[in-house]
């Protein structure tokens, strides 16, 4: 039977993926993608996946978790598959997959769609769910302690140093997207505002009024968020309110920084908390929401599959297809991200080795499908409308009549009145230079949820997107700021004992700022750059999270030979192979090109020789000493990643060699095996409620 | 009739339990539970509200949400 159904699954795969292929000049609808891509994960899960868990990973039912072996019902909990699988899919989903493909649809809807389904399905799914088994086997250690463990110090310092670059960037990024979608925009800024109280208010209400009543709390702080959403409306048509909301970027910026510190020494539940329940709750249904509207509405992709961009002169961001889209599309093809998530908090609640595939290899499948809606909701745009919305005032300039007239000489026609239209339509003054995908993202989403559930209600559905987008980057922005001061108190603590202490009062306001200058100095600059900054800074994120990656698969490659299953090290080996070939040729550009559009020395050089020149208009001349630092800046960053990322890889292959010439290697730290006793957990069980305990 | 209306009755309790679980809201009951069936443990058990501050500062204390 399930030969049968495979059969059926590869023809379906087969004839999807040759008609997307193959409609090449007319528009195709996004019923064939969204097949496609079910048809392929359902393959990969069913096969790819069921034999890795299987005889790679060797999944041993038989052997107890530390879910059960420490089962305290607090932390260690085991937990029934689909439930432990929501929680680790909400933990990994993040806006990683939303922004990624919207950039990379410069380059046509089909290359970044297969890297979507392939680099899933060959590397995340399989990356994600190594390092959940491996962890689980080891206690719940996190990715930096096996890396210690396993190869040895150089890896665990290399992921330690890499995890908190990263976390840098990714803020800053985030940061970025924010502030261009609320610049100019009194709505969304208005909107995004009302959701600090709202969060506040939950927070309060769970820890004080009614402790730990999630859903309750959650259901309150939804709908007033989707009040603030209508009462931003409200403040747009108003107006003295809306000159109140309407900034400039430079001082939200401000406010994204001051929020971030803020947020970060607040204690955990006043803000953190309860943002985060929110945001988790309007993410999934969002996710759902997108995935419905998608099937119902079933919209026609008028991207074409591949736009001439793919030579290098794209200008959402230069580079060529190879090697810049596989580091533009992490999250949602292979993010290293997730080796920390799936290292540490899910490994406590697998209640058996069995469940990992459902768990590791499933989860990351729904995070690449949410890769492949981004991707749907970016290409149905007129191209043009896409790459007015997505391209910097510095590529095509801020008069909105010359920017359609260079969009239009790319072969993609759009007019100043269709742009005005659509912005009045979202309730925006504007929508020419909104880079950084949210702003494109939720047009699209809009136009999707807007002709599926009600035409009229489209500045409505722009700004639900918009506050669904923000919710949850800056819920990402706090945790990460955290949890990058925790690395850094760690650090510092060898300098200085009490600052180490996480809880020292100072040290946690030092290092909170610390983090937030790191990630703040990247926003300012990201902001002040006229191109944008999203093609500067998304590279850059891009590459440290495929370098995190190729740490990861690396410790899953150095365990899996000493383990002795060498013969099958080539399932963590081929993606890490592809993961090193296309990072490293990405930095060696990013550092060396000679195309200022590429590389950042050159357009360092080219700045400063235009500004010796006396070539810049004034206010360019003011920012260009800084742009032009920044961009030494940031190819010094690349060549520390690249050689963190070698550093790691040459450590795996020493481990490797002695192991296979059978010199000593550093001792497993696999937990010993002992047997599963546990009973199949019910999916929900029938817990009394307060009072009769 | 009746058993149409009590199957319904019964299929929305369990979607709300379900519902409960998932999001975590049933977690102190879950711990009362586990702390009443396994009897391996010290002390008296902690109030909802500890149990919840707990939990909450375990949470947040590593990486839990990616990009």
């Amino acid at each position: 039977m399930t030969k049968i159904g495979g059969v059926i699954l590869a023809v379906a795969a087969a004839v999807a993926l040759a008609g997307m292929a193959l409609h090449r000049h007319e528009p195709i609808n996004a019923l064939w993608i969204v097949t496609a891509a079910v048809c392929v994960y359902a393959l990969g899960y069913r096969f790819y996946g069921a034999w890795v868990a299987a005889r790679v990973l060797a999944v041993d039912p038989s052997r107890a978790t530390p879910a059960e072996r420490y089962d305290n019902g607090r932390d260690f909990v085991p937990t029934h598959r689909w439930i432990a699988f929501g929680h680790h899919f909400a933990a990994i989903a993040g806006p990683g997959p939303l922004v990624g493909p919207t950039l990379a649809a410069q380059f046509g809807y089909l290359p970044g769609t297969l890297w979507i389904l392939a680099g899933a399905v060959f590397g995340g799914c399989v990356q994600d769910m190594t390092i959940l088994l491996l962890s689980t086997r080891r206690d719940g250690r996190s990715l930096g302690q096996m890396a210690r463990d396993e190869l040895g110090p150089l890896g665990g310092f290399a992921a330690l140093i890499g995890t908190l670059l990263i976390m840098i960037l990714l803020i800053a990024v985030l940061g970025l997207v924010v502030v261009n979608a609320m610049k100019h925009s009194p709505w969304s800024t208005a909107t995004i505002f009302a959701t600090v109280p709202v969060a506040l208010l939950v927070g309060v209400h769970l820890r004080r009024l009614r402790p730990g009543r999630i859903l309750e709390a959650s259901g309150i702080g939804v709908a007033l968020v989707l009040l603030a959403v209508l009462g931003g409306g409200w403040i747009d048509h108003h107006e003295a309110l809306r000159r109140l909301f309407d900034w400039p970027s430079l001082p939200l910026a401000g406010f994204v920084i001051g929020y971030g510190w803020i947020a970060a020494i607040l204690p955990v539940w006043l803000l953190l908390a309860p943002r985060d329940y929110l945001s988790t709750f309007l993410k999934l249904g969002t996710v759902a929401l997108l995935a419905i509207a998608i099937v119902l509405l079933h919209p026609q992709i008028k991207m074409p599959a591949l736009t001439s961009f793919t030579d290098g002169h794209g200008p959402i961001f230069g580079g060529k297809i190879f090697p810049f889209l596989f580091i533009t599309i992490a999250c949602g093809a292979v993010s290293g991200f997730h080796a920390l998530v799936a290292s540490g908090t899910t490994p406590k609640l697998i209640a058996s080795e069995s469940d990992v595939r459902l768990i590791g290899y499933g989860s990351m499948m729904l995070e690449s499908f949410v890769a492949v809606m981004a991707m749907i909701a970016a290409t149905l745009l007129d191209p043009g409308v896409f790459f007015a919305i997505n391209t910097g005032a510095g590529v095509v300039g801020s008069a909105p009549a010359a920017a359609v007239h260079t969009i239009s000489s790319w072969g993609f026609p759009v007019t100043v009145q269709q742009m005005q239209a659509l912005a009045h339509q979202m309730g925006e003054t504007t929508l020419f230079a909104r880079t950084g995908g949210a702003p494109s993202l939720a047009v699209g989403m809009a136009s999707i949820f807007g002709s599926t559930f009600g035409r009229g209600l489209l500045g409505l559905w722009y700004h639900f997107a918009i506050m669904f987008e923000a919710v949850f980057i800056l819920s990402t922005l706090d945790a990460g700021t955290r949890v990058g001061r925790f690395m850094l108190q760690d650090l510092r603590g060898h300098v200085y004992a009490p600052l180490g202490r996480t809880s020292w009062y100072p040290s946690v306001l030092i290092s909170s700022a610390l983090v937030v200058g790191g990630w703040g100095y990247f926003l300012y600059v990201g902001v002040i750059d006229p191109n944008g900054g999203v093609n500067i800074l998304w590279p850059l994120f891009g590459i440290a999270n495929q370098m995190l990656a190729a740490i990861a698969l690396s410790v899953a490659t150095g365990i899996l030979v000493k383990s002795g299953r060498a013969r099958y090290a080539w399932v963590t080996l081929l993606p890490l192979a592809w993961l090193a070939i296309v990072t490293t040729d990405a930095a060696w550009q990013k550092v060396a090109s000679a195309d200022p559009r590429i590389g950042l020395i050159a357009a360092a050089h080219a700045l400063a020789q235009h500004l010796a020149a006396g070539a810049l208009p004034a206010q360019a001349a003011a920012v260009a000493p800084q742009l032009i630092f920044n961009q030494r800046l940031d190819a010094w960053l690349t060549a520390v990643f690249t050689a963190v990322l070698w550093l790691v890889i040459l450590d795996m292959a020493r481990v490797c060699v002695r192991k296979l010439r059978g010199l000593p290697v550093p001792a497993s730290s696999e937990a010993p095996y002992r047997r599963a006793r546990l009973q199949p957990i019910a999916l929900a069980g029938n817990f009394p409620e307060e009072g009769s305990t | 009739m009746r058993r149409v209306l009590r199957s319904i009755g019964r299929a929305t309790a369990a979607a709300v339990r379900l519902v409960r679980t998932a999001a975590g809201d049933d977690a102190y009951e879950r711990y009362l539970t586990h702390r009443a069936v396994t009897h391996a443990h010290t002390g008296p058990a902690l109030s909802r509200r500890a149990f919840y501050e707990e939990r909450e500062r375990a949470k947040w204390s590593g990486v839990t949400r990616c990009c």
